[in-house]
């Protein structure tokens, strides 16, 4: 195996929560640039696979290495750095109710101790890109489903990620919009990002070129696929 | 750092309740604390000031001639507090004592002789405690040809010992309720910092250090405690005009000494004080949550 390529590695990872495994003995080996589809049903552990990579919670078994980091032994300040080449839309959205779409894309850059010139430009950059430009002064629980995710996509992308985990990007929106957060995607993809996307919708897989497609089920990972 | 008061403005605003009770409790402990310490002033002026900075009289015996003046002199003065000495001969003494009692008194002119003893005031230098003045009439005392020395003792020293008592209690009641308004402060800050536990946990997510979430929370505690300590003191001012200006002639008269307000040097430390406890109720509070 080509190591120095790989970028996100996992060994035997597993995950339980009590005696039920949401995981059980994953391994799995993302190539620098690569582009992954992680599908399975619901259920399956797809959103737990992205949350053990962004180490929202620990793995219960097994280890995982990013960017040649091992997870389990990184300190608060390198997790923080790590998690700025993140960009992550989470199934949730997970947006700030109580401050405006604005601030809640600007936070990632205010993090990253970006000028406020930048700032401006580049969050007004995005949201006209996922078509949110209109609603900036808006708070999110002023927004539908849709336009949530919109903003959340907006603010994935804010930082210039080098990773990105998407965990059903497209769920709440029309196909039209779905395939224009499939294709923003693929911009930062294609400047070489490593992409993964969490998704049951087989439609928008399939529509995507060269994509490797990881299938899970009940926690276990089915086959491994690349589709052309 | 401008987007950090930002933020802390903003976070100001959204707690207004929380915000407003943590600074209500710093500003009365800094009213109680600050109440001591113009307490405290004010009787360490007084005890100066009735201690002339320190005022010792020595009485001579009654071999003392006049030509003994400028050795005695010289030797007062040589000791190490001495800021000034004066003879005060028993002619003196005595025309002193008829004008202070009721001139031509009957009682003077029956004296075939005068009573009293010859003397010197001497004046310390920089004096800070009581203890200092004893030992310098110890010293004193050494000198042959003194009989006595007499500084005040007993009563000074009685007063001095239930002041050191109210001192001692000054700092107790002052360190709890430093603890109170800390320990409010603390919890202030973990409440704060619960109430937006989803907001905080979404910052780390998207990759924000301990630092950056952590400073807005830092400077709302120093605003608060600097704040806090401004109402505190600024309830004791008005308090402090409101009082003074019916009382003070009064009580005035009795003492000796004007009633003032604190230095400018207390009132600096006191803000001081009340803005690091708004920094260390959050220091506190963050250094349990932030792992
Ligand atoms: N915090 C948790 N506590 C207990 N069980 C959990 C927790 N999070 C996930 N699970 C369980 O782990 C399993 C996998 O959940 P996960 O969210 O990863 O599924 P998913 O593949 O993302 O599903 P979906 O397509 O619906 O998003 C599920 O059975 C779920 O109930
Ligand atoms: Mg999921």
């Amino acid at each position: 195996m080509d190591s120095d390529s790989s970028i996100i590695r996992l060994f035997n990872v597993s995950k339980r929560y009590g005696a039920k495994y949401a995981l059980k003995d994953v391994s799995l080996d993302i190539k620098k640039g690569e582009f992954v589809f992680l599908n399975g049903p619901t259920g399956a552990g797809k959103s737990t696979l992205l949350k053990m990579l962004y180490l929202a919670e620990p793995v219960s078994e097994g280890q995982i290495i990013v960017n040649g980091m091992n997870l389990a032994r990184i300190s608060r300040p390198k997790l923080a750095l790590l998690r700025r080449r993140f960009g992550m839309i989470f199934q949730d959205y997970k947006l700030i109710s109580n401050r405006t779409v604005f601030d809640n894309v600007a936070l990632v850059l205010e993090a990253a101790g970006e000028k406020p010139g930048y700032i401006r430009k580049k969050v007004m950059h995005v949201l006209r890109t996922t078509k949110m430009e209109k609603k900036v002064h808006s708070f999110p629980p002023m927004l539908s489903g849709g336009e949530q995710q919109r903003v959340a996509v907006a603010r994935a992308m804010a930082g210039n990620p080098s990773i990105i985990l998407a965990d059903e990007p497209t769920g709440s929106l029309d196909a039209d919009a779905a395939q224009a957060t499939m294709d923003f995607i693929m911009k930062y993809h294609e400047k070489g990002a490593t992409v993964i996307i969490a998704s049951h919708d087989i439609q928008l897989i399939s529509r995507t070129v060269k994509a490797r497609s990881i299938l899970l089920k009940e926690g276990e990972l089915q086959r491994t696929a690349t589709m052309l | 750092m401008n987007r950090y008061v930002r933020r802390a403005l903003v976070d100001i605003k959204l707690n207004k309740f929380l915000n407003l009770l943590t600074i209500i409790t710093i500003a009365l402990s800094i009213l109680v604390v600050s109440t001591f310490m113009l307490f405290f002033q004010n009787i360490s002026n007084m005890v100066e000031t009735w201690n002339h900075g320190g005022r010792v009289m020595v009485y001579l015996d009654n071999s003392f001639t006049m030509e003994m003046v400028p050795e005695i002199n010289a030797k007062l003065k040589s000791l190490n507090n001495t800021k000034q000495v004066f003879f005060i001969s028993k002619d003196v003494a005595l025309n002193n004592l008829k004008k202070d009692m009721n001139s031509g008194s009957i009682f003077f002119e029956t004296l075939s002789e005068n009573p009293l003893p010859d003397a010197f005031d001497v004046r310390m230098d920089g004096v800070s405690s009581f203890d200092e003045v004893t030992l310098f009439a110890e010293e004193i005392k050494k000198i042959p040809i003194v009989s006595e020395v007499e500084y005040g003792k007993t009563w000074l020293e009685k007063f001095l010992s239930i002041y050191g008592l109210f001192k001692v209690a000054g700092w107790a009641i002052s360190s709890l309720f430093f603890l109170i308004a800390l320990f409010i402060t603390a919890n202030t800050v973990r409440l704060a910092f619960f109430s937006r536990k989803e907001e905080i946990n979404i910052m780390h997510l998207v990759g924000a250090t301990d630092s950056f979430i952590s400073t807005p929370f830092y400077l709302e505690g120093v605003f608060q405690g600097a704040i806090g300590g401004i109402i505190g003191l600024i309830v004791l001012l008005i308090s402090y005009i409101s009082l003074s200006s019916g009382a003070s002639d009064a009580v005035a008269s009795y003492i000796f000494v004007d009633i003032q307000f604190l230095s400018f040097k207390y009132i600096l430390i006191i803000i001081a004080g009340s803005t690091f406890l708004g920094w260390f109720g959050c220091y506190i509070s963050l250094k349990q949550l932030l792992k």
